[in-house]
């Protein structure tokens, strides 16, 4: 296995899912340039057929994936999560219920590609960690990769299911290094949780960047003599519940890390699941550490009070010990 | 008269299965029997038509929610729009679309849209698969007046332009959105105007006239399939019916008057190429009845199939939301 960043291991999904089958294509704005620089060198290897660049048009370019996958073809569309809303309408009237509402007639392989830029004071327009959103939206798998190796194998995934697939990339681990299987066919599946860490205290389930915060505040608990079961879910559509279940039936107590807003976040729903299948495991009531309900502000005074930090995420451990 | 006899009759018959249909759709409305908002076609069946009459079987189309005479323009079966206007599992598209959800992938009708304008990128996309795999298909798409003051109007064309994609917009233009007239929500005189802004052909068309749709939208396809990129078609019509089917019911102030009606009425579609077809001798009367005793055939055995047609089983909840599927609860 090989160090990896994150961002060259989504290059390398893109680059070796793109050779093995032609009718996968990328678009998206600046992305010849690598902009984002996850895209750096597929226009030279791929021609500007297969790499588009589009007008800023979300409307239109993330319809035109729905239209382009309709007929066969594979798009992946590299887009900031905050971007999303403009396109809204195709992500949700087209890409979402098309298959459905059609009786079944179509499938549709997209994957939307959304970098989640929190966290560097570009304040309430472009920090949106929005995949709760999706949760919501039948039709959608939802991928949130928190490391490099998960990053190329949930991609690969993504790339070769032949649903649509909203697929989060935390801007607080693109430049966080990992071993990464060199196989081409290392695939991540969805819906199978990953338990970072083994702990018999607490179930600490992390979303995102909140993972290795998750782990540095394990790292701390068993300072204490606490031990914390971190477990990310990789996907939360499918969620893998099961992991969750059977984790929390062992330590009684569960802390969700979610740096979404607070009110029906990933946490929230977690939360839901496990007081309806596994409220008689629980000790203590369930903790969410989350974005509060309020817009990211620019002040870097103000912005970092917002997110889900180890200290936060001791503490909360700690109130379900109490 | 460039066309030949084959396929003015082929115009005249497409354009009576779109009638009869959507005139027994209405008594069925009004029946009770075919729930949800149903938007009728009269009045505009020259438009798709003429349209699709100049489409390959393998052609794609988009629509709107006025999405009856689209995918009976294209060859779709009446038993299967039928059914699904009913929510029977032997619909196009099991029950789960209804009547402003028609589609039917395996002759090319990739789906028409409740959100209008949502199908212009849409077509737009299966514009660029066409074009990526190498073949030469196009990619139609039917939207109206009101759509085309959406931003995904502005957005899906330019896109095509640029990217020089097979697409055709065909304009509907039946004068008003629910009841804004066109006139006070477009700022130009013709919505066919706006294709300078794409530099692309923009024609205007009157949509009454099947023959006047045909050679517009054919100029349009060979212009399509050989690289030249999109065109924008505005054709003037007007829909008999309110908005929805009963929307009479509910308005309370008049948005058009009845002599705008009588005069569009008066130019009738269906009558006009009808009585060109006898009058230039193309056809007999007696042939002509025997073309619309065979589509009030064909609507009949399909009224009888939806009828008879089961509804979907509880379990067909669950079926066909993803390819892949995952547990769902």
């Amino acid at each position: 296995m090989k160090e990896t960043y994150f961002t060259d291991a989504i290059n390398e999904a893109t680059k070796e899912e793109m050779r093995r089958d032609p009718t996968v294509f990328i678009m998206g704005q600046d992305i010849r340039s690598a902009v984002y620089g996850a895209t750096g060198g597929l226009l030279q290897e791929f021609g500007p057929d297969r790499v588009l660049n589009t007008p800023l048009s979300e409307a239109g370019f993330m319809g035109a994936a729905v239209g382009a996958a309709a007929v066969g073809m594979r798009p992946i569309v590299e887009t900031m999560a905050c971007f999303t809303y403009v396109g809204m309408d195709q992500l949700v009237s087209q890409a979402a219920k098309m298959r459905y509402m059609f009786g079944g007639q179509v499938q549709l392989p997209i994957v939307y590609r959304c970098l989640m830029f929190y966290g560097g004071s570009l304040a309430a327009h472009h920090s949106d960690r929005n995949y709760p959103i999706f949760m919501n939206i039948p039709g959608f798998k939802v991928a949130v990769p928190s490391n490099a190796a998960d990053a190329k194998g949930m991609l690969k995934t993504a790339i070769r299911d032949n649903d649509p697939v909203m697929f989060f990339e935390d801007r607080n681990i693109l430049a966080t290094k990992g071993p990464v299987p060199e196989d081409e066919d290392f695939l991540v599946p969805f819906g199978v949780a990953d338990v970072r860490r083994e702990g018999t205290d607490v179930t600490v389930v992390a979303i995102a960047g909140s993972v290795p915060i998750a782990m540095d505040a394990a790292d701390e608990l068993e300072q204490e003599g606490v031990s914390a079961e971190v477990i990310n879910p990789r996907t939360l559509v499918p969620l893998d519940k099961q992991t969750i279940l059977e984790s929390v039936a062992k330590t009684g107590r569960l802390v969700i890390a979610d740096p979404a807003h607070k009110t029906c976040s990933a946490a929230a729903e977690i939360s839901s699941v496990v007081a309806e299948e596994g409220f008689w495991s629980l000790q203590a009531p369930i903790k969410r550490v989350t974005a509060p309900n309020v817009h990211i502000p620019f002040s870097p005074a103000l912005e970092p009070l917002c997110y889900p930090t180890k200290e936060k995420i001791v503490d909360a451990v700690r109130e379900t010990l109490r | 008269m460039t066309e030949d006899r084959a396929v003015l009759m082929d115009m005249l018959y497409r354009m009576l299965r779109i009638r009869f249909f959507e005139e027994r759709v209405i008594t069925m409305v009004d029946a009770g029997e075919i729930k949800g908002a149903v938007h009728s076609y009269i009045g505009q069946e020259a438009v798709a038509v003429g349209t699709c009459v100049a489409l390959r079987a393998d052609d794609y189309i988009t629509g709107n929610h006025r999405s009856h005479g689209h995918p009976l323009a294209k060859g779709g079966s009446m038993k299967g729009a039928l059914a699904e206007l009913l929510g029977k599992k032997t619909g196009y598209c099991k029950g789960k679309g209804g009547s402003m959800h028609l589609a039917d992938f395996s002759i090319g009708i990739l789906g028409e849209s409740g959100i209008v304008a949502s199908s212009m990128p849409v077509t737009v996309g299966a514009a660029l698969g066409s074009k990526m795999q190498g073949t030469d298909r196009v990619a139609v798409c039917f939207f109206g007046d009101g759509a085309s003051n959406q931003g995904a109007f502005h957005e899906a064309i330019n896109l095509a332009a640029i990217w020089k994609l097979p697409a055709i917009f065909v304009c509907e233009n039946n004068q008003y959105a629910i009841t804004m007239a066109f006139q006070d929500s477009v700022a130009v005189e013709n919505i066919s105007d706006r294709a300078v802004a794409y530099n692309i052909p923009g024609v205007l068309v009157d949509g009454q006239d099947v023959i006047a749709m045909h050679e517009v939208v054919s100029q349009a396809v060979q212009r399509a399939r050989s690289a030249g990129g999109p065109s924008l078609i505005e054709a003037r019509t007007y829909r008999y019916e309110d908005h929805t089917v009963g929307l009479a019911r509910i308005v309370k102030e008049p948005y058009r008057t009845a002599e705008e009606v009588e005069e569009w009425r008066n130019r009738d579609p269906i009558v006009i190429h009808r009585e060109r077809i006898i009058s230039q001798g193309i056809a007999a009367e007696k042939e002509v009845h025997k073309l619309e005793a065979k589509v009030r055939q064909e609507l009949e055995e399909a009224v009888e199939f939806a009828y008879e047609s089961p509804y979907p089983d509880a379990s067909d909840l669950f079926e066909d939301m993803y390819a892949d599927a995952i547990a769902l609860e």
